[in-house]
């Protein structure tokens, strides 16, 4: 008895830890921004300070990418996104396509090649022969590209959940397809839709290879390459300023997820005897 | 309201004959089970005159109309299915109304009869509520509430009681009962459980592989079934079978032992037959009593105001219903003695020798 007592206090010791290990650059992100003196250690600053979020929110070429090149890039990739998964994945879940399941899991493994870096030669050589080169539909369209196979497997997964009787129920109740999908499909898809959604638009916002090969033009590149700018000409990183600027490139992601949580909530509510 | 015609309606999946030919007439008001185990054929059976499901060959005809190929909105019908498929993002009312919204019907008047049928149904103080917060029975009825509530012509049930436990699904039972003597509409009901068959249905369609069996009221079905399934299927237990071979005026079952036969046998019984008889017509006596099949005693079960003695006959189990709330006391060997009017023999194929 007496060694399963150490062995729970070792175990617990080791937990708290690892916990720490990877609390700390939290930890980091919590203090430094405030901290006029930042380093990469993490430290209590003397003085709390907003100093840091005066020269990032001045600095208009970052903030421009955050608020507009960013924004748009992940819109459009998050509507895009969500928009042609509940379409394809609907159609393999419900239609009677030979092969569908074969198809849906080689989609799956071509997903980590097309956004892979293996692949980014063609791309760049295909977006720039379309003359997509140096625009935000280039970037989005290969970023959808890249996001689709995984959002078509997780809304197939999704739609396989949903019983079919909610639309046979609708369908003998009189609905014509097209209430059909109003009133039924679409509200009970909901909850995976902003699954599939948020998952986009949280990919879009943390591109950093993909817009960096695809667009030449400095003021149209989004906030994970405008770090950039907190870099001196030698290369050297301003460690306060990024610390602070990265704090603003999180929040819309976390309001983005506050507001869908609070709204609708990432559950899904059951009307189906099991 | 309106009848049902189904004419050689046909419906394989791959070499799976789910519905091989079959043809039923329902008539104007009647109440129709259609009753036999899972995969007999009865829910696709049901789905194709749903128009959930097209039929490879045959026709449905509902009233003077010919359905078989439209889609379930040119029907007019109605549907409760087994797991209720109540839309979770909808209140109750919205649910209830939904049949009424999508022909159109004004809101105040989808109010109005929503309250109705509501007030008929017992869910009155459920209405604002969504599915997620009912209990299997509230769910039930709001199924149901839906299902009436636009009066189609036609109500298809789809085992819509099999998710309720026992007692729930005795009261809904019942109140199904009662609600068709109200809505008087003609229903087709899917199940596999023939007590629910027999109490609700005025007539039991019995469907085995994808073939109707049997079709009439409840107690010619339970009374006289046509073949061994349907005795076999029917009653709780079901009909005693045993396997005998007629020789002149006595019956030789397959353990060796001999029952002298001095009753009328049917004209075309010959050979090896199956003998049935169910266990309330059996009776148990003593094992020297002459006339009697000699039994070993296996188990008696006590089931309240009634005991089942199981026995055997060789390989093959006997069951006889006592109806008495006292357990026999019971030696190992005894005699049973059959009710010679409530006997059936049927042929090798199965079906009942007259």
């Amino acid at each position: 008895m007496k060694s399963g007592w150490l062995l729970r206090v070792l175990t617990n010791a080791l937990g708290v830890l690892l916990a720490l290990f990877f609390l700390l650059p939290l930890l980091w992100f919590v203090f430094a921004p405030f901290n006029e003196r930042a380093t990469l250690s993490v430290r209590i600053p003397e003085a709390f300070s907003l100093h840091n979020f005066e020269v990032v929110l001045n600095n208009d070429t970052a903030i421009r990418s955050l608020v507009q090149n960013s924004l748009l890039i992940s819109g459009g990739v998050m509507i895009l996104t969500a928009l042609i998964a509940t379409l394809a994945a609907y159609g393999f879940s419900r239609g009677s396509l030979p092969g569908r399941s074969i198809i849906t899991y080689v989609l799956l493994l071509f997903s980590s090649v097309v956004t892979g870096t293996a692949s980014l030669v063609p791309i760049f050589v295909l977006i720039y022969n379309i003359g997509m080169f140096n625009t935000y539909q280039g970037v989005i369209l290969t970023l959808v590209g890249g996001m689709l196979p995984t959002s078509i497997f997780i809304m197939r997964d999704f739609i396989d959940s949903l019983p079919r009787s909610y639309e046979e129920a609708a369908m003998v109740s009189g609905a014509s397809s097209l209430q059909i999908v109003r009133d039924i499909v679409f509200p009970t898809l909901r909850p995976g839709v902003l699954v599939v959604a948020v998952l986009a638009f949280v990919n879009g916002w943390g591109a950093f290879l993909t817009p960096l090969i695809l667009i030449r033009n400095a003021a149209m590149r989004p906030a994970a390459i405008a770090f950039y700018q907190f870099y001196s000409d030698e290369g050297t990183p301003n460690i306060p300023l990024i610390s602070a600027y990265a704090v603003l490139y999180t929040l819309p992601v976390l309001i983005l997820y506050l507001i869908i949580n609070a709204r609708y909530g990432f559950r899904f509510f059951g009307g189906i005897k099991q | 309201m309106a009848s049902i015609n189904l004419t050689q309606l046909r419906r394989h999946f791959g070499a799976v004959k789910a519905v091989d030919d079959i043809s039923l007439a329902v008539d104007d008001g009647q109440f129709v089970a259609l009753l036999g185990p899972s995969g007999c054929g009865k829910t696709t059976t049901l789905r194709m005159i749903a128009g959930l499901e097209l039929p490879d060959a045959g026709t449905i005809q509902i009233g003077a109309k010919q359905v078989t190929a439209l889609p379930p909105r040119d029907r007019d019908i109605a549907m409760v299915f087994q797991d209720y498929a109540l839309y979770p993002h909808m209140t109750v009312a919205e649910n209830v109304g939904y049949p009424l919204k999508v022909r159109g019907t004004a809101s105040s008047e989808i109010r109005q009869r929503v309250q109705d049928v509501a007030k008929q149904l017992q869910i009155g103080h459920l209405l604002e509520r969504r599915p997620a917060q009912l209990s299997g029975g509230q769910q039930q009825r709001v199924a149901l509430a839906r299902a009436v509530i636009h009066k189609a012509q036609v109500t298809l049930y789809d085992e819509p009681l099999s998710n309720l436990d026992t007692k729930l699904r005795l009261e809904a039972r019942a109140f199904l009962k009662h609600l068709q003597r109200e809505v008087g509409v003609t229903s087709i009901y899917v199940t596999h459980d023939q007590a629910e068959a027999m109490a609700l249905a005025d007539v039991i369609v019995v469907m085995n592989e994808g073939k109707i069996l049997q079709v009439g009221s409840p107690k010619s079905i339970f009374q006289t079934p046509q073949n061994t399934f349907v005795a076999g299927f029917i009653g709780s237990p079901p009909m005693n079978l045993l396997e005998c071979t007629i020789d002149g005026s006595v019956l030789r079952f397959t353990d060796g032992s001999r029952l002298p036969w001095q009753h009328a046998l049917p004209t075309t019984a010959r050979g090896t037959v199956t003998f049935g008889i169910r266990p309330e017509h059996v009776t148990i006596r003593p094992i020297d009593e002459p006339g009697t099949l000699p039994a070993t005693l296996y188990v008696t079960q006590m089931l309240g105001g009634e005991s089942l003695v199981v026995t055997h006959v060789g390989e093959q189990l006997v069951s006889v219903r006592l109806f008495t709330d006292e357990v026999p006391e019971l030696p190992t060997r005894i005699g049973l003695a059959f009710d010679p009017a409530r006997v059936f023999f049927y042929g090798a194929d199965g079906n009942r020798l007259t």
